[in-house]
């Protein structure tokens, strides 16, 4: 087939055409969920309708997704990672860049994890945030002890899942349904799985850069 | 039309254009490194038409993880793939690239310093 | 045409760009990056198609999606270059081998 273009060109441009005729055939205006999402908003705890629609109304899938992050990992660990990015001392202007950046860009977090309340914000955005302070960190240099690097990380990494589920668990047994919230505690409840979810995510995201599994205590590496 | 309209359709259009043309050189540009800078540049303009979607989360989503980690785990892959490609062709002479005809096991050179 | 059904026909357009280098290029970090065109196509579209409500606010659910997705997509991005990686170093050239030599 890739030596055939000939045969591909004329598939491709059919495909084209029939998902450009798919899409200008649909409706003009089409509602979608956007009233039941804005009737019950009040009662989902927070006021951005996109933190309540993947906090509180579609919460399961945010958990997935955080078990998606874990099991990312876990492949790239298990495959033994990529040799460890090479040591090479950074330059005067990456080494600043890192000391300035890093507390700046995690007050960024801390603050558009408590924003996404009731503005663009929330759990993913920080999360990410978080991922490029430690991407920045890796990329002057930085290797956290290995002690640091044994059980605690591994501990943060895993809270995110873990703790989510503890919360489905919890909510299914008080409340007869996986993570139906109490309206009367729902922004609570949610700040405290965002604030938990933001460290796991920044954290699986560093470590997916890095690559390379922490050492055990029992491995002296 | 009245003249913001149409600046706003100009806008769109132009942005449009711009994401279809830097997709493109993206894919097909020979130069990898290159490549991955124009998917950074891509990332980059996906984020203003998120904006102009009315979807400012999923802006700063893609600004954070589409544009800046997507890019740095591309450009830290490509520097791992060309030093791999640098100790292979050093081991070369030693070693012969695999034959896919013959049912050898591909042989893992012990100076790439894979540890298991 | 309004906006929305624009950027939804640029999302096909980023669909089909993604997978004829997809199909045509035969590095594996070519190929990821195909990938990654083909996931923000889709994304696009669905988010361009999310803004047809006719209010003020567009509609959230296809939003959280995409943001699920391009977490999603960066997690499989990480593990598909990590893989890359270990064939490249097993195999020392960065493509799948060729069944059909001719």
């Amino acid at each position: 087939m890739i030596r055939n273009r000939w045969l591909l060109f004329p598939l491709l441009l059919a495909l084209v055409l029939g998902l450009s005729y798919a899409v200008l055939s649909l409706p003009d205006q089409a509602a979608g969920l956007q009233k039941i999402a804005a009737d019950k908003i009040e009662a989902s705890g927070v006021s951005n309708p996109v933190t309540a629609v993947l906090l509180n109304f579609r919460g399961y899938d945010t958990l997935l997704e955080t078990v998606v992050l874990l099991v990312a990992l876990l492949g790239v660990w298990s495959l033994g990672g990529t040799d460890l990015r090479r040591e090479i001392a950074p330059g005067p202007v990456l080494d600043t860049l890192a000391r300035l950046l890093v507390p700046v860009l995690i007050l960024v977090a801390a603050y558009l994890l408590w924003i996404g309340a009731h503005a663009p914000g929330g759990a993913f955005q920080a999360g990410a945030v978080l991922g490029a302070a430690g991407v920045l960190l890796l990329l002057a240099g930085w290797r956290p002890r290995a002690a640091l690097m044994a059980w605690p990380v591994r501990l943060v990494i895993v809270a995110g899942p873990a703790v989510f589920m503890a919360m489905a668990a919890l909510l299914y047994g008080l409340e007869g349904q996986l993570l139906e919230y109490p309206p009367a505690k729902a922004g609570t409840l949610i700040l405290v799985l965002e604030t938990v979810a933001t460290v796991s995510i920044g954290a699986t995201l560093a470590a997916l850069f890095l690559g390379c599994r922490p050492p055990n205590k029992k491995e002296h590496s | 039309m009245e003249a913001i309209t149409l600046l706003l359709w100009l806008f769109d259009t132009l942005l449009g254009l711009g994401l279809l043309w830097l997709a493109w050189s993206a894919l097909a540009c020979p130069d990898l490194f290159r490549a991955i800078v124009l998917f950074v540049a891509f990332g980059l303009l996906l984020t203003l038409a998120w904006v102009r979607l009315d979807a400012p989360d999923v802006a700063l989503a893609e600004a954070a993880i589409g544009a800046g980690l997507t890019g740095a785990l591309l450009m830290a892959a490509l520097a791992q793939l060309q030093h791999i490609r640098i100790v292979a062709a050093q081991g070369d002479a030693a070693q012969p690239p695999i034959d896919n005809a013959s049912n050898d096991q591909p042989k893992i050179n012990e100076g790439k310093g894979e540890e298991r | 045409m309004s906006a929305e059904f624009q950027y939804a026909l640029v999302g096909v357009g980023l669909f089909s760009l993604g997978l004829y280098a997809l199909i045509v290029h035969a590095h594996l970090l070519r190929k990821i990056l195909a990938l990654n065109v083909m996931g923000t196509g889709v994304f696009l579209l669905l988010v361009a198609l999310a803004r047809r409500t006719g209010e003020a606010q567009p509609d959230s659910v296809p939003h959280a999606m995409v943001i699920t997705g391009i977490v999603v997509a960066v997690s499989a991005t990480a593990l598909a270059l990590t893989l890359m990686l270990k064939l490249s170093g097993a195999t020392g050239r960065a493509e799948l081998p060729d069944e059909e030599q001719e």
